[in-house]
C-alpha cells in the first residue's frame, strides 16, 4: 500500500524551509500521503529518496494514453475494484476487428454507429487489424483502417509485419499488440523506436508475468496485458486475477490496462460476444474487440457503459432547455420535470409511450431527483417561472398549459402567482400513470 | 518468475434455496465465491436462467419468439414451448390479466391459468402476480393454494403486502416467495428481517432487489447487488444471505431502445435484436454483479446468457 505520512516524512530534510508551499514538512508529508501534493514539490529531497517515494506514492496501476488529438483516450488508472468504492476512471474502449477480406464491410457497418446519449458520443473508437500471415493483404488493412481516423491496434506478433506497419501509422499512436515471451525483445524495441503502447500476450499469467517484468527491466512501462482467447473461462480469469492482483495485492507489474478479444473467444457468435463484451465492461476490461459493432448490439452495451463508469458522486445529467416529444408544438401543452437523467429518461420514455405531443421543459435541479429536488430548494416555483421567462418559452410555446409532478402539486398556487395567464394542471405521482393521464387530458 | 495468485474464498457463503420438485428441482445461491469466479474456487450452484411468458401470450411479431412457441395457443401448450427452450431451467408466468389497472381479471380466473401453466410443466415455476399492492395481497395467497406440492416460487411480496403473502405461501403451504425492494441495500435489508420475524428461515426466500434495464440507471443495481453479496460473504450478514433474482424481461422490452419500430428510427435495425442486445447485457451485468437467476423473455437471450453461464463455471 501507499506510504503513511511519517514514512514519507522520515525522508524529507526537515527544515521547514516552506519552500513546497506548506508551513511544516510533516504537513507536506500528510498531505503528499493522502495524494493531494506531489513529492516533487520539495526541491531538496535526494534522488534517492525521491526512487523510493516515487515508487510507492504511484498509483496501483498506470495510466495509458494511445492516439492522438481528438482521437487520444485514457485507458487504466483505476484504484477500486468496486464501483461504488469510489468511481471507475477509465471507460471501457470497443473496438472492431478487421482483416483485409472484410475492412470495407465491417468498417463501414460500423461507422453508422454514433450518437450523443446524455452528454457522451458513443462510437467505435477503436479498429484492431489483424495479421492472418500476409504482410502486403495486413497493411492493406492498416491503410483502410487508419483512414477512419480511429486509433488502432496491430494485431501482429510479426517483427518484420508489425515494423512495416507502424512506418505507415506511426504519427496516429496506435498500439502494437505483439509481443510474446519469445520475441518480447525485438516488439520493445519497435515500441519504443516508434514510440507507442505495447500489447503482451503469453499463454499463462506466469509466463505473461515473466514476460512484463522484463519488459519492466528493460524500462518499458507503457504496456497494456492482453487477456488471451485460449478459452472464455481462461480469458475472464486472467482479466480478474490481473486487475485484482494490481488493486487489491498491490502487484506493480499487473497494474496496467487489459485488452479483450471476444472475436476470438466467440468467432461468429455475435450474440455471444455481446454478452462477453458486457462480461468485461463489468468486470475489468480496459479494451474490447468485437467482430462488428451495430445498434443491435450497441445500444445495450453502450448503455451499460454509461452506467458503469458514472462517478457515484456526480448524478447523471441531461441538458436544459425544451423538448418537444411525438413532435410537439407551439399548440401542445407544456410538463416540467428535473434534470436527473434517469428522471428524464423514464418521464420522455412514459410521454413517448402516450402518444401524445408534449412540450417537456428541463430547468436545472441540480440533477436530483423531483422530490429531492423540491426539499433541497432546487426546484421551486421561483426558479420554474424564471426558466420558462429566461428561455422565452412563453413566447416560443403558445398552449400555456403547464403540467406538475404529482409529487409537488403543493407549487401548483405558486405557480400560478408567477406565471400568471398559464393553466397548472396536476400530473400523477408516478411516471407509469402518465400515458393513461395524458390520452384522457387530450381526450 | 510466477504470478502470484490469491484466490479469495470466503469464509461465509450464500444460503441456498431450492425452487420445484423432483429431477428438474433447482437450487440457487450456496456459492462462497465471486459470482462467476469459478477460478477461486467451485460455484456452488451456477447462476440459473428461466424463461418468462404472460397469460396474454407472447408476442409473436418477434420472429424469434414466435417461431418458438409455434403452434402452441393455450396456456398449457405455451407453458410446454417455453420449457423446451434450450437453456431454460425454469418457467415464470406472469398474471398480467389480474392487473386492477389493465383487465382486471378476477382471482379465481387468475389461480385457474396459473393451474393450467404448473401442470403442464415439469420444470419448476415462478409466478409473478399484478404487481398491485392490494391486488397481489389477495392473488398471490389464493395461487399459492392452489400450487400445493410444486414447491413454486412467488414473486414480489412488498413490505405492504409481504405479510399475509409469506405466511400463506410459506407457511401454509409450502411455497417459495421472494421479497422485492426499492434498490438499497438498507431497504432489502429490512425485509428480509420482516420475514424472520414471520419465523420464514433463509431456505425458503429468493430476493428481488429492485431491477432496470442498462443505460436507465443501471449503476444503482449494480452497486445494490455488490454491496448486498459483499455484506453476506465478507460481513456473514444472514439477514442477506438470501439467493438474488433478477426479473429482466419486462424491464428490457420496455424502453424505447426495443419498443422503437424499424419505421420510426431506421438506422436501429432489428427491433428483435436492439431487445435481445438490452436483455443479454442487462443480464450478463447483473450476474457479474451477484445475482443467482434471471428472468429474460426471448429464446435468443435465454440460449446465449445460458451459453456464456455454462462458459465461465
Amino acid at each position: 500500500m501507499a506510504l503513511k505520512g511519517l514514512d514519507i516524512f522520515k525522508l524529507t530534510p526537515k527544515t521547514n524551509c516552506k519552500e513546497c508551499g506548506q508551513p511544516t514538512c510533516m504537513a507536506f508529508s500528510m498531505k503528499v500521503a493522502q495524494g493531494s501534493v506531489q513529492i516533487e514539490q520539495c526541491p531538496h529531497m535526494s534522488e534517492e529518496a525521491l526512487a523510493t517515494l516515487g515508487e510507492a506514492t504511484a498509483p496501483p496501476m498506470k495510466s495509458i494514453k494511445i492516439g492522438v488529438g481528438e482521437e487520444e483516450h485514457t485507458i487504466g488508472g483505476e484504484t477500486v475494484l468496486f464501483r461504488h468504492d469510489k468511481t471507475f476512471v477509465s471507460k471501457s474502449l470497443y473496438g472492431v476487428s478487421v482483416t483485409d477480406a472484410n475492412a470495407d464491410e465491417v468498417l463501414a457497418e460500423a461507422a453508422k454507429v454514433d450518437y450523443v446519449r446524455i452528454g457522451e458520443h458513443m462510437y467505435v473508437e477503436l479498429v484492431n487489424v489483424a495479421f492472418e500471415g500476409d504482410k502486403s493483404a495486413f497493411l492493406s488493412a492498416v491503410k483502410k483502417a487508419a483512414a477512419t481516423g480511429r486509433t488502432l491496434v496491430l494485431d501482429v506478433q510479426d517483427g518484420d509485419a508489425a515494423k512495416a506497419a507502424l512506418d505507415l501509422v506511426k504519427d496516429t499512436k496506435p498500439i502494437l499488440n505483439g509481443a510474446n515471451p519469445s520475441n518480447y525483445e525485438a516488439c520493445n524495441a519497435l515500441a519504443k523506436e516508434y514510440g507507442v503502447v505495447l500489447g503482451v500476450r503469453a499463454e499463462d499469467l506466469d509466463a505473461l508475468y515473466t514476460t512484463v517484468t522484463a519488459l519492466e527491466g528493460l524500462g518499458n512501462k507503457e504496456l497494456v496485458l492482453d487477456v488471451g482467447g485460449a478459452s472464455i473461462k481462461d480469458a475472464f480469469g486472467n482479466a480478474v486475477k490481473i486487475r485484482r492482483a494490481a488493486l487489491k495485492d498491490n502487484d506493480r507489474s499487473f497494474g496496467y490496462p487489459s485488452i479483450v478479444n471476444v472475436a476470438k473467444l466467440a468467432p461468429g457468435d455475435e450474440r455471444l460476444q455481446t454478452a462477453l463484451a458486457s462480461l468485461f465492461t463489468s468486470k475489468y476490461g480496459s479494451i474490447i474487440i468485437l467482430e462488428k459493432m451495430d445498434y443491435g448490439k450497441a445500444l445495450g452495451l453502450y448503455g451499460l457503459r454509461q452506467n458503469v463508469f458514472t462517478d457515484p458522486q456526480k448524478p447523471m445529467t441531461v441538458e436544459t432547455g425544451l423538448y418537444p416529444i411525438n413532435g410537439a408544438g407551439e399548440n401542445d401543452p407544456c410538463a416540467f420535470t428535473v434534470d436527473f437523467a434517469l428522471t428524464y429518461f423514464i418521464i420522455s420514455g412514459e410521454i413517448e409511450r402516450s402518444g401524445v405531443p408534449v412540450n417537456l421543459i428541463i430547468p436545472d435541479a441540480g440533477g436530483y431527483s423531483v422530490l429531492t429536488a423540491w426539499s433541497a430548494g432546487k426546484l421551486t416555483a421561483d426558479s420554474i417561472a424564471k426558466f420558462i421567462k429566461d428561455e422565452g418559452l412563453e413566447a416560443k410555446v403558445k398552449n400555456h398549459t403547464l403540467m406538475v409532478p404529482g409529487k409537488i402539486s403543493v407549487l401548483k398556487g405558486e405557480l400560478e402567482e408567477n406565471l400568471p395567464g398559464w393553466k397548472i394542471v396536476i400530473a400523477p405521482n408516478e411516471a407509469i400513470g402518465l400515458p393513461k393521464f395524458l390520452k384522457e387530458f387530450v381526450a | 518468475m510466477p504470478f502470484k495468485h490469491n484466490p479469495q474464498v470466503f469464509s461465509s457463503s450464500i444460503g441456498e434455496t431450492v425452487l420445484g420438485t423432483g429431477e428438474k428441482a433447482l437450487t440457487l445461491g450456496g456459492e462462497n465465491v465471486w459470482s462467476l469466479y469459478s477460478f477461486d474456487g467451485a460455484v456452488k450452484n451456477p447462476p440459473a436462467v428461466g424463461i418468462e411468458f404472460s397469460d396474454q401470450g407472447p408476442d409473436r411479431s418477434l420472429p424469434g419468439v414466435a417461431a418458438a412457441y409455434e403452434g402452441a395457443e393455450t396456456l398449457a401448450e405455451l407453458a410446454k414451448k417455453a420449457e423446451q427452450v434450450p437453456g431454460v431451467q425454469f418457467v415464470a408466468f406472469r398474471l398480467a390479466g389480474s392487473d386492477p389497472n389493465g383487465d382486471n381479471e378476477s382471482v379465481a380466473d387468475s389461480v385457474a391459468k396459473v393451474k393450467e401453466v404448473a401442470d403442464a410443466i415439469s420444470l419448476p415455476l415462478v409466478v409473478t402476480g399484478s404487481n398491485n399492492i392490494d391486488k397481489d395481497a389477495e392473488l398471490l395467497p389464493k395461487v399459492a393454494e392452489a400450487l400445493q406440492g410444486k414447491n413454486a416460487l412467488l414473486l414480489n411480496a412488498k413490505e405492504e403486502n409481504y405479510k399475509g403473502i409469506a405466511v400463506a405461501a410459506v407457511t401454509a403451504y409450502g411455497q417459495k416467495v421472494s421479497g422485492e425492494s426499492a434498490v438499497d441495500i438498507n431497504l432489502a435489508k429490512q425485509l428480509n428481517v420482516l420475514f424472520s420475524q414471520l419465523g420464514i428461515k433463509n431456505e425458503n426466500l429468493v430476493e428481488n432487489l429492485g431491477q432496470g434495464v442498462v443505460g436507465y440507471g443501471f449503476e444503482y443495481i449494480i452497486s445494490t447487488v455488490e454491496r448486498v453479496k459483499l455484506a453476506a460473504l465478507t460481513q456473514n450478514d444472514a439477514a442477506l444471505q438470501i439467493p438474488v433474482i433478477s426479473p429482466i424481461s419486462t424491464e428490457a422490452w420496455t424502453v424505447k431502445e426495443s419498443l422503437a419500430t424499424e419505421e420510426e428510427i431506421p438506422e436501429w435495425g432489428s427491433r428483435e435484436e436492439r431487445g435481445i442486445g438490452l436483455e443479454v447485457s442487462t443480464a450478463v451485468a447483473s450476474i457479474a454483479a451477484g445475482s443467482n437467476a434471471v428472468i429474460l423473455m426471448h429464446p435468443a437471450s435465454v440460449a446465449t446468457v445460458s451459453k456464456l453461464i455454462a462458459e465461465l463455471v
